[in-house]
């Protein structure tokens, strides 16, 4: 038995039987990681404190301590504090920052006994859709090496996918877990709105970002999701977790998938074709599709690069070289330490939103586009709301392709494309979930359910009838 | 709306962003703001007359704590990761004249 190839529920039941410790399961993932560092998923990893907690978690057993993450090494995005273990946010403006605190969701996960085995790669402050936009190189796609992982989760996705880690932490502000899922083949599950505390991520766009899960199974991401909720005092934006926990059975007999006219002609055929199947596969199981229309379609891709531009404009104004992160060496005076710090040290991209965030935002264009755009995010609400009260989900491509190839899309406005199926769920604060449902040309494709509001347990329960169909089928 | 950029908007947005931009970035920029302005039209094509924006996606309104003195973080830690400190403050160039 390869130990890094069982799934987190799998390693969870051997690790409460006693076949395996956690020491085992930690040492098999630093070495599949060493193994496959060409892959570059990692920008940290920590072996000496993996290895650490994870005999402290075999001697809490022995004492009688239990949980399904107790010992269970996972990998937690770059974006997200960990005290004392850099935190780069992959950018070279904080290359060498050490969070002084954890973020609630890593200080949940360690109580539940989780082993943080290191910090994933990821585009820049999360900004990117094929992780290229690291300081700290690019993330090899395991699936195809000259391919990316998607982003901004990149590494995330890839270490799940690769079985460096039984499961990772990423963040999803327009679509940053789900379409890296879609690309490497994993499930990638994005919480509604205030489900999880974004205390301690590295704020991009704050009415967009939420923390979610890189897993192997939907089964696996229940268990990661139900450590990881709950309202925080330390994120006044979070919401008391009001929806059901307990296993999933994969039954999806009479519910209603919503299937929106909109969505044929944004994906390649090879992936419409599997999101056509995995719709067959659920109404043979017995669920109803119900065709429906997502009028605003059309304009979610603007409304998301206008608001999500704005407040990581805002967002990003803290890095300024007076308090954390790099430092530019040469100033006159007050505002030139601003301005060569942030020249020096920010990338492209980031840049790239950063300029379109403050026009937005400025003078005599602030009511045409950012004002327009908050309201035409109602409409958008509004619709999705309507849709679901009347669908038990709405299913849809992750991603319009398949993993594209390294330098293969050289316009970033065209990058921004493959972000057309999920950011209306970021918009609309809703859970959604990409599951993986067979290949196009060798590569795998995702499939999107879009719940209602704290519904993510009946969004993986579907999802898990894809996953049993999908075996099924091979 | 439809809107060109030209240099002098590139200009005054880098002020705003506080960044410095070659000529070469200058244009890069200024290409790929156009670009994203011309999709940005797409927000025109609907009626948002009597829509209120959306600023936060639940309906949370003032949310407060009862105001009870806690510890705060230790100064030492924080400064770990200051550029430049000194006697438990961060130095930065003289702002006032």
């Amino acid at each position: 038995m390869e130990i890094t190839n069982l799934t987190l529920c799998e390693l969870s039941e051997k690790l409460e039987s006693g076949e395996l410790t956690s020491v085992q399961a930690t040492e098999a993932c630093l070495d599949r990681i060493k193994n496959t560092e060409r892959l570059n998923n990692f920008v940290t990893v920590c072996d000496k404190l993996a290895l650490d907690s994870a005999k402290k978690a075999d001697e809490a057993r022995a004492r009688g301590a239990k949980g399904k993450l107790l010992g269970v090494p996972i990998a937690i995005k770059d974006n997200i504090s960990t005290q004392g273990v850099r935190t780069t946010c992959a950018s070279r403006f904080l290359s060498d920052y050490v969070p002084p605190y954890d973020a609630t969701v890593v200080k949940k996960l360690k109580d539940a006994g989780a082993i943080v085995l290191g910090k994933t790669n990821m585009d820049e402050f999360a900004m990117g859709s094929t992780n290229e936009n690291s300081a700290f190189g690019a993330v090899k796609n395991v699936r195809d090496e000259n391919r990316v992982p998607g982003g901004s989760s990149g590494g995330s996705a890839n270490c799940v996918a690769a079985d460096q880690a039984f499961a990772s932490l990423g963040s999803d502000t327009g679509g940053s877990i789900r379409q890296p899922a879609s690309y490497c083949g994993v499930v990638g599950l994005k919480p509604t709105y205030s489900a999880v505390s974004r205390n301690g991520l590295v704020a991009f766009a704050s009415s967009l970002d939420q923390i979610g899960v890189l897993s192997k199974s939907c089964d696996d991401a229940l268990v990661m999701l139900e450590a990881i909720v709950g309202k925080d005092p330390f994120d006044s934006t979070s919401a008391e977790y009001v929806g059901k926990f307990g296993a999933l059975d994969g039954n999806v007999d009479g519910i209603t998938i919503g299937v929106a006219d909109e969505f044929a002609s944004c994906a390649d055929k090879g992936v419409l074709q599997r999101a056509n199947e995995a719709i067959t596969a659920l109404e043979s199981m017995g669920a109803k599709i119900k065709r429906v229309s997502v009028k605003s379609f059309d304009a979610a891709l603007a409304v998301y690069y206008v608001l999500s531009s704005a407040e990581a404009s805002s967002n990003l104004a803290r890095f300024d070289g007076v308090k954390y992160g790099n430092r530019a060496k040469d100033y006159k005076d007050v505002n030139e330490l601003y301005k060569k710090s942030r020249t020096e040290f920010f990338g492209a991209e980031v840049k790239r939103r950063i300029m379109l965030g403050n026009y937005v935002l400025s003078s005599g264009y602030y009511d045409a586009y950012y004002l327009r755009a908050s309201k035409l995010r109602t409409v958008i609400k509004r619709e999705f709301d309507a849709i679901l009260s009347e669908c038990d989900c709405i299913l849809s491509p992750t991603a319009p392709t398949v993993a594209p190839c390294f330098g293969e899309q050289s316009d970033p406005a065209k990058v921004y494309l493959s972000d057309i199926y999920t950011v209306p769920v970021n918009i609309c604060g809703l859970p959604a979930v990409s599951v993986p449902f067979g290949t196009s040309d060798g590569l795998p494709v995702g499939v999107q359910l879009i719940g209602k509001a704290f519904g993510e347990r009946s969004i993986l329960n579907t999802g898990k009838a894809l996953e049993k169909f999908a075996k099924e089928i091979r | 709306m439809k809107k060109t950029i030209d240099d002098n908007d590139v200009e005054h947005i880098a002020s705003l962003a506080a960044l410095e931009l070659s000529d070469e970035e200058k244009q890069a920029h200024k290409k790929h703001l156009q670009k994203m302005l011309d999709t940005f039209e797409a927000l025109d094509r609907f009626d948002v007359s009597d829509v209120p924006p959306t600023a936060h996606i639940l309906s949370a309104v003032n949310v407060l704590r009862d105001d009870i003195v806690a510890p705060s973080y230790p100064v030492d830690a924080l400064l770990e990761n200051a550029p430049q400190s000194e006697d438990g403050a961060y130095v930065v160039p003289r702002v006032v004249e």
